[in-house]
């Protein structure tokens, strides 16, 4: 049997990347209110890691580590966070209010709501453009699949 | 501005070479050499969050469009009657030229902007939210109805997606 995914060069070669790229996509997300960057990048740059491990194990391999269930689970209760961020500022006065204690600038955890904000950005960005690439990938190989057997 | 005009002037062949080859993975390739082109255009006017956002992005798009046009070639279809394209297409070219100049004379000079509440949100950004990132504390503080919205966007376009593609993929299943 033909195992799947790439070839073992490439396997060797994404064990090691995977991960930087995971750090930097973190890293991305956690200084987004004091260098460029932000929950969006941050997200995106983590949802193409977990493509990077589709692309070279294939989709049996890396549904092991997430699937398309927990996938969804995660888009959701992301959206509901941001949701609930917002109403809390209702305590406060208004919607949107940044009621958090808001620490001294230039400070890794300062600025109250808008690095909450950035985190629940973060996963529904994450998982919603994975949920994406997977239907898309789920939808070429049926394509080739049909083209074998046409052939 | 010459590193400015010259991307600029690739980007658009990109565009062209996009539109015009045949092969459908080359034309993918060309797309994603304008994005990159657009992407070192934000780093050119200053805008490192865009820049950042547009190369990622164009990066995640192109594997996207990549892995979907794999083994697939769809045949492009010329038409008949030549002339009539080429008339309709003058008109439009004519017509969006016209608007396009007519709209960039009224714009406001660059760097200066319509209205000043723009003043406002730099001159208070440090002092109210902390954030050090202007257009972090902008578009999650100041203005984060937008940032509702945009969420709102991207889970209805995911639901649109998944809901249109597992719809053929269920129905080519069921066909078999």
């Amino acid at each position: 049997m033909k195992p799947k995914g790439m070839s073992l060069i490439v396997k060797r070669i994404t064990r090691i990347t995977v991960s930087l790229i995971f750090l930097y996509g973190v890293y991305i997300l956690l200084h987004g209110h004091l260098s460029p960057g932000g929950g969006f990048a941050g997200g995106v740059i983590i949802a193409l890691s977990f493509i990077h491990l589709v692309l070279a194990f294939g989709r049996e391999q890396a549904g092991k580590l997430i699937n398309e269930k927990v996938n969804s689970i995660i888009e959701s209760l992301a959206g509901i966070l941001f949701l609930s961020i917002a109403i809390i500022g209702l305590y406060g006065g208004y919607f949107f209010k940044n009621v958090f204690p808001k620490g001294k600038p230039f400070d890794l955890f300062s600025s109250g709501g808008i690095i909450l904000s950035n985190i629940a950005i973060f996963f529904k960005v994450g998982a919603g453009l994975f949920a994406i690439f997977l239907t898309m990938a789920g939808l070429g190989t049926l394509t080739k699949n049909e083209l074998g057997d046409k052939q | 501005m010459l590193v400015f005009n010259i991307v600029l002037v690739l980007m658009i062949i990109g565009a062209i070479i996009a539109m015009e080859i045949k092969d459908l993975l080359s034309s993918v390739i060309a797309l994603g050499a304008v994005g990159m082109g657009l992407s070192l255009q934000f780093l050119l006017l200053k805008a490192p969050d865009l820049a950042i956002t547009q190369l990622v992005v164009e990066i995640l798009v192109l594997v996207i469009l990549i892995r979907a046009t794999i083994g697939r070639n769809i045949e492009k279809e010329y038409p008949k009657n030549k002339f009539r394209y080429l008339i309709s297409g003058l008109i439009f070219l004519i017509l969006f030229l016209w608007f396009g100049i007519k709209a960039l004379n009224d714009l406001p000079k660059f760097g200066s902007a319509l209205m000043n509440m723009g003043s406002r949100y730099i001159a208070e950004a440090k002092d109210k939210t902390s954030a050090v990132n202007v257009v972090s504390a902008i578009i999650l503080d100041f203005r984060g109805y937008d940032t509702l919205g945009e969420v709102t966007i991207l889970f209805a376009s995911v639901l649109g997606v998944l809901s249109v593609l597992r719809m053929t993929k269920v129905k080519k299943r069921i066909d078999k």
